[in-house]
């Protein structure tokens, strides 16, 4: 799940550096990631992952770093097999 | 003894959107869920031009905005849905920002009552300030 993950931050939250270098701790809003850009990204998780962010998951949090997407998507019931 | 009052809320919030971030979103397959999920039907409306087209750099100070309120809210890790944040704009043109939801209630819990919002942009950049007090 986590190579899925940052290869759609790769595409969409328009980092200034290689997503691929970030630890999965790392945060993403200090490595340049805008607002806007996590919009991008959390509507392209969804098309990724085939889900829905609920309202209460829309926190700056909930897609910080690679490891707290994976959970928040965890939390929408996606599991390791699917990615 | 005598005790100062407590001074009025005064919050501020700012925020800056790059033009061509919008205009790609638009432009990509996320654009009617992007539309949908962030803006009001009332703020796309606002936002689209007589031929039909939704104007990008309109849209991105609207974005500001909700991000400059979030700010002025000091939301923090409380959960807002963009369309609980909304710019509506006057028959005159004057912005004004309508708190909705979770919003409404940062807004009530932090004894805030009244906002004004500001927006502007050229061609690459697109900014908003909000300031709100009681």
């Amino acid at each position: 799940m986590t190579r899925a993950i940052r290869e759609v931050i790769e595409t969409h939250a328009r980092l200034p550096v290689d997503v691929w270098g970030l630890p999965d701790d790392a945060s993403l809003y200090e490595a340049g990631m805008t607002s806007h850009a996590s919009v991008n990204l959390m509507l392209a998780l969804e098309d990724r992952f085939d889900v829905e962010f609920p309202d209460e998951l829309l926190t700056r949090k909930a897609f910080e770093s690679v490891a707290a997407i994976r959970r928040s998507l965890e939390t929408l019931g996606v599991v390791e097999a699917a990615a | 003894m005598s005790r100062e009052p407590s001074p009025a809320p005064l919050r501020v919030g700012i925020d800056l959107v790059a033009v061509d971030a919008v205009a790609e979103t638009l432009e990509s397959t996320l654009r009617e869920r992007y539309l949908s999920r962030v803006y009001t039907d009332g703020e796309v409306r606002d936002c689209t031009g007589r031929g039909g087209d939704v104007d990008a750099a309109r849209l991105a100070g609207r974005f500001a905005a909700k991000e400059a309120a979030l700010k002025a809210l000091r939301a923090g890790d409380v959960a807002v849905p963009w369309r609980e944040i909304e710019v509506r704009r006057a028959a005159d043109g004057d912005p004004s920002l309508v708190l909705h939801g979770q919003a409404a209630e940062l807004a009530a819990h932090a004894g805030l009552r009244t906002f004004a919002v500001s927006l502007t942009h050229e061609q690459a950049y697109a900014s908003a300030i909000v300031v709100a007090t009681a």
